[in-house]
């Protein structure tokens, strides 16, 4: 049997890399998304690729691929925040979009604004080159599993 | 192929700018199934790549973002019957219940109002039609990367 989720965020819960969390799902891994840890919750990046171009004239990345980054970070924060070994279900999401991404680097980290028993609250910001500047930012609800085992 | 591109409709025009481009469109295999003023629709057929949750091999919820806002700027070019220098403004998703493993995804957008620089869509995302699994409405920046954007209006 192959490792499954959950026991990929178990492993993850002892070494404190959640990369390999990221790359047993399988659309993260498409988008090349790498963890990067932090104190404060997981930093995900996205490197710049031609397969992420939304807008190739600019160039600029796909606006839904920047939504996309921006749930993924949601989702991976939630599970190192200890909230679940499941992947949350997302409920909604709405992106602002505040500047053009350009196709280089893009980070993003998500905290919880509200954590309830069933429903997280998230707010998610994304940058690139510098942190203060963000290029999209996102809230969405997350429904969470009920506890497992 | 040879086709003369001035016989093309504006949809079959769009729907080759879809199978020729590049990008996430293209990585994604977006492909246009129905581009009419009022109502575009893309097809993202099924992929194992874009699963979200390995263990219940649901589509990731971004796919479903990519492919709405995919739909949407389809829709603008649609409506506009051009390339319309656009950007998103905001896109809010309700994701209604999860995509069916092994199943392709469609979503249709349209531009139900317009005013000289900003465009207002709707849009759901649905793999039997009139049964959505995402409703989404999104706004739209004309003119966004030019100082001057004169907007056909409808």
């Amino acid at each position: 049997m192959t490792t499954t989720i959950v026991d990929a965020v178990k492993a993850a819960r002892e070494s404190g890399d959640y990369q390999s969390v990221l790359e047993s799902i399988p659309y993260m891994k498409f988008l090349g998304l790498v963890v990067e840890p932090d104190a404060a919750g997981p930093i995900c990046r996205m490197p710049g690729s031609d397969h992420i171009i939304g807008n190739p004239v600019l160039p600029a990345i796909h606006g839904g691929v920047v939504g996309a980054l921006l749930e993924s970070t949601a989702i991976m924060h939630i599970m190192w925040s200890h909230e679940s070994l499941h992947v949350p279900k997302i409920i909604n999401l709405t992106v602002e979009y505040l500047r053009s991404a350009r196709v280089v680097d893009t980070y993003a980290q998500a905290v919880i604004t509200k954590q309830g028993r069933r429903i997280a609250n998230m707010r998610v910001e994304a940058w690139q080159a510098d942190r203060t500047k963000p290029v999209a930012a996102a809230h969405a609800h997350f429904l969470l599993p009920r506890e497992e085992e | 192929m040879d086709v003369d591109p001035k016989t093309l409709t504006w949809a079959e025009k769009l729907a080759m700018m879809l199978e020729t481009g590049q990008g996430q469109a293209k990585a994604l295999g977006l492909a246009l199934e129905s581009a009419t003023r009022e109502r575009t629709v893309l097809r993202l057929p099924w992929q194992e790549k874009l699963v979200g949750n390995p263990a219940t091999r649901v589509l990731h919820g971004g796919v479903i973002t990519t492919l709405i806002d995919s739909a949407c700027g389809y829709s603008l070019m649609s409506y506009f019957e051009s390339l319309p220098d656009i950007a998103t403004l905001d896109l809010r998703i309700d994701y209604l219940q999860p995509a069916e493993p092994d199943r392709d995804v469609f979503a249709g957008a349209e531009v139900y109002k317009v005013t000289s620089s900003i465009a207002f869509l709707r849009a759901t995302a649905f793999q039997t039609e009139g049964d959505p699994i995402a409703n989404a409405v999104a706004t739209f920046m004309l003119g966004a990367n030019a100082p001057k954007y004169n907007a056909r209006q409808g």
